[in-house]
């Protein structure tokens, strides 16, 4: 068992290389995604988390089927999202599918709860965009209770009600998915994550630390008023992005043409501007190192860092280069680094094995809640 | 008690007529208030991390450090020339970035500057608009200097432009005083138990 847990995470993006000018098909950046997930676990990372996207140039909208194609294919690899839309999906589809991949993949499932990234994906699902972040509310409420109860009888705003209603498969050994909740700028969100004892992922791959501090400050503290520990034993996870080579001007030359042509920040901030800014780090396995390492020192301890790898058009054989990287010069050493000083009472990453214990050993203990919902 | 005056001024040469009239309301203003502290913000500096926020969603940190004085000031004087009969793209991009709330109820003197007296009701129909979108608190008098006005002393219609920068100041100085320092409002955050029950679902 780790203490923290290291991946990737990606979008799916189909992007032109802009070194080639040449797009992939969706076939092979869904292939791509599978082989850069495989590449994951023989490298030593532990988790693969993909995003939930509906419109071009996107290839990810059915996160399931492709995480249950990679489960079948790896041995020890957690398969995760960033994000699943509990707004626009049903959360009565939500329980089962993850059940169901749970069960296939042994449990090796978690998954992060998001709103999208753009607005008209509401409308494509029958949804209100202004309603987002009651969608979130409301159905992550059902989505909970669906999981940790037998025979549900639920009324809400959103959907039609339900009468003894079981989702099934139940959650495997009884035990739902670890659930993560990410968000880039709501409150509100900090605020449910904290409500349930569930992690808080903050993607600050874009943003300046300060904003992301206050984020997980609050969510530290909340989690603290709704019982779950004290604020250090809150579950943060956060993002990063990379480009490695052991030369740092190399690097810097190789990925300047993806940076400066990325379809989010290019055409803004010079890449120096940028890496000075954000997580992103372009440069030597050491400075990635050093980058990372401070993450800790601004929010704290925490259990799970995933990177981003596979965007902006960057070809699957420099992906899968920059993976080996990762994970023989960079991981090895993050996991010593952070295993420093982390105090005994930070909790150690969820995986399903831990909290089947967890569920074991509260059953057995006082009849208590072990829940605070 | 002391009050921050906050002077955003969109000039683009330098030197500029806008920060010169910017500078003339300033002292028109300190001559009031004496005890007020003044913070200056030239927009050309920013004008490339203005548009990196645009296109990135963050401010790099000269940026931020102005749109925070911005939003935390006690009382606001804008300047911008005038350009295609409204305020200049830079203007209004600086101000696009400062949050919909941050301005509300901020006393706050409007100017323009421009080539020719014709342009003047762009500050009432352009850029007064603008602020009031924002909730700030607009004093009556905005000033508009033509470069005519520079040398002029006024007509039978309008004082001249000392004038009018005095009767404009006098205002926002009265409204400073009158406001008070700001307070910074509590986090808003809903929590999550109130949250559930507006949906009526606990």
């Amino acid at each position: 068992m780790n203490a923290m847990q290291f991946g990737i995470f990606t979008v799916g993006d189909v992007t032109p290389d802009p070194t080639t000018g040449r797009t992939p098909t969706e076939h092979e950046r869904i292939k791509a995604m599978v082989a850069i997930a495989q590449k994951a676990e023989e490298v030593g990372l532990d988790v693969f988390a993909t995003g939930e996207h509906h419109n071009p140039p996107f290839v990810p909208s059915s996160p399931t089927t492709m995480l249950g194609y990679i489960a079948a294919r790896t041995e020890r690899l957690i398969l995760s999202t960033s994000t699943t839309l509990i707004t626009t999906n049903d959360p009565v589809k939500i329980a089962e599918d993850y059940a169901m991949l749970q069960h296939l993949a042994d449990g090796r499932v978690d998954l992060m709860m998001g709103r999208g990234n753009t607005g008209p994906v509401y409308p494509w699902f029958g949804k209100d965009i202004r309603q987002g972040i009651p969608l979130a509310v409301e159905n992550y409420a059902l989505l909970h209770e669906l999981w940790r109860k037998e025979v549900v009888n639920w009324e809400g705003k959103f959907r039609t009600p339900l009468q003894s209603f079981t989702s099934t498969p139940r959650p495997l050994d009884g035990v739902p998915p670890f659930v993560w909740h990410g968000s880039i700028r709501s409150p509100e969100i900090a605020e449910q994550a904290a409500y349930y004892g569930d992690g808080f992922f903050a993607n600050n791959i874009f943003w300046p630390k300060d904003h992301f501090r206050k984020l997980i400050n609050l969510y530290r503290e909340r989690y603290a008023h709704y019982g779950h520990g004290t604020p250090d034993q809150a579950m943060v996870g956060l993002g990063g992005q990379l480009f490695l080579h052991k030369n740092s001007q190399e690097a810097v030359r190789r990925f300047r043409p993806y940076f400066d042509n990325a379809p989010v920040y290019g055409h803004g901030p010079s890449l120096e501007d940028f890496t000075s800014q954000t997580p992103l780090t372009v440069g030597s396995p050491q400075e990635a190192i050093e980058k990372t390492l401070t993450f800790r020192e601004s929010f704290g301890d925490y259990q799970r860092q995933l990177f981003l790898m596979d965007h902006a058009g960057l070809p699957l054989k420099t992906v899968l280069e920059q993976l080996d990287i990762l994970g023989e010069e960079v991981v090895p050493v993050l996991r010593a680094e952070f295993a420093k000083n982390r105090p005994a009472n930070v909790p150690d990453a969820p995986t399903h094995a831990a909290r089947v214990a967890q569920a074991l050993a509260d059953s057995d203990s006082a009849p208590k809640e072990a829940n605070a919902s | 008690m002391t009050q921050h005056l906050v002077v955003v001024s969109a000039g683009l040469s330098v030197p500029s007529s806008t920060r010169l009239l910017a500078d003339r309301l300033t002292e028109a203003v300190r001559a009031e208030l004496p005890s007020a502290t003044v913070e200056f913000i030239e927009l050309r500096e920013l004008a490339t991390a203005i548009a990196n926020h645009l296109v990135t969603g963050f401010p790099n940190e000269p940026l931020h450090k102005a749109i925070e004085s911005v939003s935390s000031a006690d009382g606001l004087i804008a300047v911008t020339p005038v350009f295609a009969a409204s305020y200049s793209g830079l203007f209004k991009s600086f101000f696009d970035l400062i949050d919909p709330d941050a301005l509300t109820g901020t006393p706050t003197l409007i100017a323009a500057t421009g080539g020719t007296p014709r342009h003047s009701l762009a500050l009432d129909h352009a850029i007064r608009p603008l602020f009031s979108y924002l909730h700030a608190l607009t004093v009556p008098t905005s000033v508009f200097a033509a470069s005519e006005d520079w040398g002029g002393e006024g007509d039978a219609f309008t004082a001249h432009l000392p004038g009018r920068i005095k009767r404009a100041a006098s205002e926002l100085a009265a409204q400073m005083r009158t406001a008070g320092p700001r307070t910074t409002p509590a986090d808003d955050l809903t929590p999550f138990a109130q949250q559930l029950s507006d949906l009526r679902f606990d």
